[in-house]
């Protein structure tokens, strides 16, 4: 229920921009980590795995279906869930660097 | 604790007796974010000097060492005791991992001592992001040996970082080793010595610790260590790209999966088969031996029936748990348990569990006993608990005797769907559907209620493939069965001898009584009105109760009862069994069968797992009342001949 609420953009895109999450990052093109939606506690264990805003991600593999979804982030490879990926938004692609 | 007497190296754990004056023990705790190699190191250090055992009142594993110092260096301490604690990327106690590590170095966890010095182990392949733990570790002010671990890895990958310069800044020795090769482990050795010895001088860290709970300025601050120390991350691993590229391929993925969990099962379903049976029959015989040798008494019975044939209840369970610890110690160390659990996960989140979970519900189908034990793999501890609730559900190969009397007794075999699946195949298919779907149902049940997470994502780290080691693998199988024998095996041995005396007492005439007369046909008769709204008797009141050793057993209790040959082939149990027992009690006999948790052994292991007897009594409270319920509703609709 949740992860189609925000796919289908309802609450997405605060700054009026328009905002990718990292759940729609194809495979292999790289986007950089804006804010993490997500509650406190998990937000931190989601920076300490090296989920933190700036940092470059990268979608990798993913299992039959396409979820869940390995992501390169800070050297080394975290699988997520797309309910989880759909939290973490990305900067507008012309800020990555 | 008081079961700990047996082992010499829980006394220093437990209560360290002071063996000479002013030579306390030295504690040295071992700290790292997991997949650092840290047990792995703790396994090089002290190698089989070391029991397990979980920190008191949680499910979090405990692992205590000795690790032999040289008597020339060290006169005070000819050992030093390693406590590895869990793996952490923090000292903020949020979960049970968290609090215990806290707890530890903190040195208010009872019957550890705080720790006189740290080994902080870090993967020096990923230096950036692991380095962050050294920030709250330093400023705990303790010695503290730096280990980067991986050091073979991030030469080969063309890495490289200046230990003498990490040093300085830190403030602490810095140790590059290999855990895995044994390389650098004697720098790890001297840095005991130093510290057990007292020739150990703190220095301050060169550089300002960061705030510890701005994880992105701590980050900041591991980066600019990093910097300093002439850190140059390693290439990518390319065999680790190249193997994902298979491994996790949309369609090879799936099939190589397939057939690792074929593989895994067929191995303890079939494989573990003829060592059980081997083990079996040795303890047999060797019963037979000791009936022959010694003359007929009651203390012989109870020597041969009850302590033998309990210790042969035990050790035939060590086959399929060395056997799928084999397979799990393979698959973990190599790194494609993770794999796995990726391509499990769709499947499994539909059921509130994940992937993880699969591997141990899979292997309940063969005995939940080894599958609540590979649960340990899970480390999100409410998926674990729920995998661990769940897992009796499915049906285990000891209700297969059970199912196959009552079914062959009392279900014709007529075809259902053509020659080759008749209603017999059909009754046992059901069966195990039924249990899947208790297992399915409870598993949504948990997650919706008791084990309902604050949300906790599913996150799984993907660790670079490695060579398992033979070292690895040995120490893994040796340290499970210990766990077990000591563990479950014990309590499984204490309900054997109980379920004896039980049976054979009260004694008349000097002679064991029928099974009718003794405590167990006294308990048969005494619940017997409770257990006829399901259609059962007192004979099968018995045979529940001695059921409670393993399932299986009330198949030769029954034989023993009806005065038949106790086994599932037997025809003329097979007909005593029909003129005693109506329809509806037999079908509903099998529904408890399916639901209910007679199992001493499960109980046992549950109990050790879950570091208590409150998840096992939960467990066995909600089983019991579940089948109780499904076979009354059984029994009454087939009575009331709605399918007749």
């Amino acid at each position: 229920m949740l992860q189609m609420s925000v796919n289908s953009g309802a609450d997405a895109a605060p700054k009026g921009a328009f905002a990718r999450t990292l759940a729609q990052l194809p495979e292999g093109e790289a986007g950089v980590l804006d804010r993490l939606d997500l509650p406190d506690d998990i937000a931190r264990r989601l920076m300490e795995l090296g989920f933190l805003p700036g940092h470059i991600i990268v979608p990798a593999r993913s299992a039959p279906g396409g979820e869940p979804r390995v992501y390169r982030v800070d050297g080394s490879e975290v699988a997520l869930r797309r309910e989880t990926a759909s939290r973490l938004i990305l900067r507008p692609s012309k800020g990555a660097a | 604790m008081s079961d700990c007497h047996d082992c010499d190296g829980c006394a220093v754990a437990v209560a360290p007796p002071p063996l000479h004056k002013g030579a306390r023990t030295h504690v040295v705790a071992i700290i790292g974010p997991p997949n650092s190699g840290k047990s792995t190191l703790f396994n090089r250090l002290t190698g089989l000097r070391q029991k397990v055992a979980n920190f008191p009142g949680v499910t979090v594993e405990q692992r205590v060492g000795k690790a032999k110092m040289d008597k020339a260096k060290t006169p005070h301490h000819s050992e030093v005791v390693l406590v590895d604690l869990p793996g952490v990327y923090s000292l903020s106690p949020r979960s049970e991992d968290e609090q215990v590590t806290h707890d530890v170095l903190a040195g208010t966890m009872p019957g550890i001592p705080k720790p006189d010095a740290l080994l902080l182990i870090l993967d020096c392949t990923n230096l950036g992001r692991h380095l962050v733990l050294a920030a709250p570790i330093l400023s705990l002010k303790l010695p503290t040996l730096v280990i980067l671990n991986m050091a073979d890895d991030l030469k080969n990958r063309g890495g490289h970082v200046d230990t003498a310069e990490l040093a300085s800044e830190l403030g602490s020795p810095v140790a590059l080793v290999s855990a895995t090769k044994g390389q650098g482990v004697e720098k790890v050795f001297q840095f005991m010595e130093g510290t057990s010895a007292g020739t150990t001088s703190l220095a301050p860290p060169r550089v300002e610790l960061p705030i510890l709970q701005d994880i992105p300025r701590c980050r900041q601050w591991a980066h600019d260590i990093g910097t300093g120390a002439a850190y140059r991350a390693p290439a990518p691993p390319i065999w680790t790209r190249r193997l994902d590229s298979v491994f996790l391929h949309p369609i090879a993925g799936p099939l190589i999966f397939l057939m690792v969990v074929a593989g895994v099962f067929q191995t303890i379903f079939k494989g573990a088969k003829p060592l059980m049976d081997g083990l079996q029959a040795l303890i047999q015989t060797s019963g037979q031996w000791i009936e022959h040798i010694l003359p007929p008494s009651i203390f012989r019975s109870l020597l041969v029936d009850g302590i033998w044939s309990g210790i042969g209840a035990v050790i035939v369970f060590l086959p399929q748990i060395l056997l799928l610890f084999l397979f799990i110690g393979i698959l973990e160390d190599s790194g494609y348990l993770a794999r796995a659990a990726l391509i499990a996960d769709r499947t499994m989140s539909k059921f509130g569990l994940q992937g993880k979970s699969f591997i141990p519900l899979i292997s309940a189908y063969a005995c939940a006993v080894p599958a609540i034990m590979a649960t340990r793999t899970i480390e999100n501890k409410r998926d674990r608990l729920a995998t661990i609730l769940i897992a009796p559900f499915m049906t285990c190969s000891a209700r297969l005797p059970v199912y196959t009397l009552i079914i062959a007794a009392f279900i014709a075999d007529r075809p259902l769907i053509g020659h080759f699946f008749g209603m017999q195949a059909g009754a046992l298919l059901g069966l195990y559907v039924l249990g899947f779907v208790a297992a399915i149902a409870t598993a949504r049940l948990l997650k919706s209620s008791i084990l309902k997470s604050e949300r906790v994502p599913f996150v799984l780290e993907m660790p670079p493939y490695r060579w398992p080691t033979l070292r690895s693998l040995s120490l893994r199988l040796i340290d499970r069965s210990k766990v077990f024998l000591r563990r479950a095996g014990t309590v499984i041995l204490l309900v054997i001898v109980v379920l004896w005396v039980l049976e054979n007492l009260p004694v008349k005439n000097g002679q064991p009584p029928e099974i009718a007369d003794s405590f167990a046909g006294m308990i048969g008769h005494a619940v017997e009105p409770a257990i006829k709204p399901l259609g059962f008797n007192w004979k099968i009141g018995i045979g529940l109760i001695s059921s409670i050793a393993a399932r299986e057993v009330i198949v030769g209790t029954l034989g023993t009862i009806y005065h038949k040959e106790g086994t599932s082939e037997s025809v003329g149990l097979r007909e005593a069994l029909r003129s005693d027992l109506t329809p509806g009690g037999a079908i509903a006999l099998l529904v408890f069968f399916a639901f209910a948790m007679q199992c001493m052994s499960t109980i046992a292991v549950v109990r050790r797992e879950t570091g208590g007897w409150k998840w096992p009594a939960i467990q066995f409270a909600y089983m019991t009342f579940l089948a109780y319920i499904c076979a009354l509703i059984t029994n009454q609709v087939v009575r009331s001949g709605i399918f007749t």
